[in-house]
């Protein structure tokens, strides 16, 4: 379970969240929308604290995010993060991008590491690329990478900022199916995302974020087809 | 008669043992250079690192290497090897040479590996700390690598400048290709001879770093 309780960031004097509570129970997909700038990849960031928090607390299974004597290596371990840029490690192969972190962060053999790797890449679709370097690879098929990447930690959480964001259109689809793969898989997720369409169908609820506050918050279907609050008619009517 | 024997003894023409004069002043120049080029890379990744540690080693150290890298080679070659037995610590040539081009060479090497540093994206190694690496692992298995196939074409610049600006440590006498070319040329008065076969054992010194990192270039290519 990941609670998120009055958090508060700022960058320097900008808030950029301003008191946001939310728990997200594990099996769940939340789908998080909301315009540019509204806080809502600065609050998946907080999450694995790859960003500092000036207030509140984020608790994932009892353990204190932003406390200091946490273990954030290992916290991390069970929190898988793919961002909107793919960030594929140009200098191995695929099958060396998911087997790199099992053996350093896990202390698996290189055996060990290979099969993890090879079973995750498979399961993305990309079973046919392992020994092909990722800058030959499409964008879409680089974000798969990244989300094999992550998945081969076994992560009990994933957090998706933006992934299709800086694809090209024909190849968001592909993306998005792997996503909706681990939605059946039955993997928690908080999917911060553009896609509408992808927030209603396959999220369990959307939240709406709107300046640093979580505007409207609710089951998916209900959320994006009959939204209560004026802001979040506003942007649904916009983006739609 | 006698006269002319000694006019002949004194500018005598290159001999075949000239060579071997040259060979053992280039083993002066490889030696030293070696030493400058490994412990100086060695520092400089170390500098660079700091660098971008944190803004106040990228000041302070930053303004310190800036004046190696900005005061001529030779001024401070001469100015450290006669500090030295000024304050009563009288230092040999090759060792103030040695040091001398170990502090260029890291000062300029350091710029180079900030720059490697800096070449790799900041989401990229936000991945991989979100992957649960460590801050060491991070550095040693994204980083380094990423980084350096960045800039080794500009480290084999920095390489070959110094092999090359080593030969400034003539001025203190350490006898390397530079020095001995000119105390041939004062003896044979053939400096065209001479200074090409000079340029051929620095070429041949050469050669090696710049090939060296073609091949590693090529390999290193992303695909």
């Amino acid at each position: 379970m990941i609670e998120l309780k009055n958090v508060e960031k700022k960058f320097g004097d900008l808030r950029v969240l301003k008191g946001i509570d939310l728990s997200v129970k594990r099996g769940e997909v939340i789908s998080i929308i909301g315009a540019s700038g509204s806080g809502k990849s600065t609050m998946l960031y907080c999450i694995n604290a790859l960003e500092q928090i000036q207030g509140g607390q984020i608790v994932v299974d009892g353990i204190d995010v932003h406390d200091k004597s946490t273990n954030l290596n290992e916290l991390r371990r069970h929190i898988g993060m793919v961002f909107q840029q793919w960030n594929s490690f140009p200098h191995l192969t695929v099958l060396e991008n998911v087997a790199l972190a099992p053996r350093l962060v896990l202390g698996k053999s290189k055996e060990e590491a290979r099969h993890i790797a090879e079973k995750q890449l498979k399961h993305v679709g990309l079973g046919d690329k392992l020994d092909v370097y990722p800058t030959r690879m499409s964008g879409g098929q680089q974000q798969r990478l990244a989300i094999a990447r992550a998945l081969a930690m076994e992560p009990d959480y994933m957090l998706f900022d933006e992934v299709t964001s800086a694809l090209d259109p024909e190849l968001v689809g592909e993306v998005l199916d792997t996503l909706r793969l681990l939605s059946d898989d039955g993997m928690t997720m908080i999917v911060v995302t553009h896609e509408i369409s992808f927030a209603r169908d396959v999220s369990d609820r959307v939240a709406f974020f709107h300046q640093g506050v979580i505007e409207e918050i609710g089951p998916a279907q209900q959320l994006i087809n009959d939204p209560q609050k004026a802001r979040t008619q506003q942007f649904l009517s916009k983006v739609r | 008669m006698s006269s002319d024997a000694s006019a002949i003894q004194f500018f005598s023409g290159f001999q075949v043992n000239d060579l071997w004069f040259l060979a053992e002043a280039a083993g002066g120049t490889l030696l030293i250079s070696a030493i400058a080029i490994s412990v100086g890379t060695f520092f400089g990744c170390l500098f660079g690192w700091a660098l971008t540690a944190s803004r106040w080693t990228s000041l302070t150290l930053g303004s310190v290497l800036d004046v190696f890298r900005s005061v001529p080679l030779i001024i401070q070659l001469l100015l450290f090897f006669n500090f030295f037995p000024i304050i009563g610590l009288p230092i040999d040539p090759f060792a103030a040479g040695s040091i001398v081009l170990i502090f260029y060479t890291s000062a300029l090497v350091a710029q180079v590996a900030r720059g490697g540093i800096e070449a790799v994206p900041a989401s990229m190694r936000r991945a991989s700390r979100s992957l649960g690496m460590t801050y060491w692992q991070d550095m040693r298995y994204v980083v380094w690598p990423v980084g350096l196939r960045a800039v080794l074409p500009a480290w084999a610049g920095v390489a070959l400048g110094v092999l090359k600006d080593s030969a400034l440590v003539s001025v203190l006498g350490y006898l390397e290709l530079l020095r001995a070319s000119q105390i041939l040329i004062t003896r044979t008065q053939e400096p065209f001879i001479i200074l090409s076969i000079v340029g051929l054992f620095y070429f041949a010194l050469s050669y090696p770093i710049s090939k060296t990192t073609a091949k590693l270039e090529q390999r290193w290519q992303y695909d």
